[in-house]
């Protein structure tokens, strides 16, 4: 995704200032995000839009 | 008369809004903690995007507007104290569990419980701005106040988090964050007194 590695490089520069590479926690953060980010879609969600798509047209 | 619901911008907005929905998951287990309570919060905020979808401009972020959406909700809810009954067990053994004296590596679960005991208004500046990726602006406009309050958040978050981490005061049973809990409710109650309406702009 593109905005996946401007999400990495702002992760990076989270480190705070003065340091070329953040501390090990901050990119800990980002990992977390992302794990979830990462995660197969429940099959609840795209069903709910569906059944909200079919709401509106019917 | 415009039909505002024309087929092609109803199914562009629903691909965009499908594309977006793995990060409203990860925003939303951020604040909350809990994935079921969290899962919960993103379909509350499926419903009410889907409901305002006239008002998203396309060609603008669907990321960040949903963001809006999904955080005045949780403000909402917490407000209810839909998430304070049930968090104390359940997020001790779901989340709250860490090897106990651990070196080396910083484990997600620590990072998540850490990030849990932060002030919410800290805590979603961090997950914005050091989780999500959105700039500082961004987040300034999510939040619905200044950039320098985010910055000022973010950095606080930070310390907060730094220290911990480095001191190993992690926090590891749910009696703690608990009191911790009580203490982001009271602010998270002036916070929600003090901006009565829910804004999704």
């Amino acid at each position: 995704m593109a905005d996946k590695k401007a999400m990495q490089a702002l992760a990076r520069k989270a480190g705070g200032p003065g340091k070329a590479k953040g501390p090990d926690w901050a990119q800990g953060l980002r990992q977390l995000y992302d794990s979830v980010v990462d995660e197969p879609l429940p099959e609840n969600f795209t069903r709910l839009l569906d059944e909200l798509d079919k709401g509106d047209n019917g | 008369m415009a039909d505002v619901h024309a087929p092609s911008a109803t199914a562009d907005f629903k691909r965009e809004l499908i594309a977006v929905l793995p990060h409203l998951r990860a925003f939303a287990r951020g604040l909350c903690g809990r994935p079921d309570l969290a899962d919960d919060l993103v379909q509350e905020t499926m419903l009410k995007a889907w409901a305002a979808q006239d008002r998203f401009e396309p060609g603008t972020s669907m990321r960040a507007w949903t963001f809006v959406i999904l955080r005045n909700a949780y403000l909402t809810d917490m407000r209810r104290n839909r998430f304070r009954a049930d968090y104390d067990e359940t997020v001790a053994e779901r989340i709250l569990t860490a090897p106990a004296g651990q070196e080396g590596p910083i484990h997600l679960s620590d990072m998540h419980r850490a990030l849990l005991t932060l002030p919410p208004e800290r805590r979603e500046a961090l997950l914005l701005v050091g989780a999500g990726g959105f700039s500082y602006e961004e987040a300034a406009q999510i939040c619905g106040c200044a950039v320098g309050t985010i910055k000022s958040r973010v950095g606080r978050a930070r310390a907060a988090l730094g220290a911990m981490i480095e001191d190993g005061t992690i926090p590891r049973r749910s009696s703690r964050d608990a009191v911790a809990h009580d203490a982001i409710m009271d602010e998270l109650d002036e916070t929600v007194a003090s901006r009565p309406h829910g804004r999704s702009a």
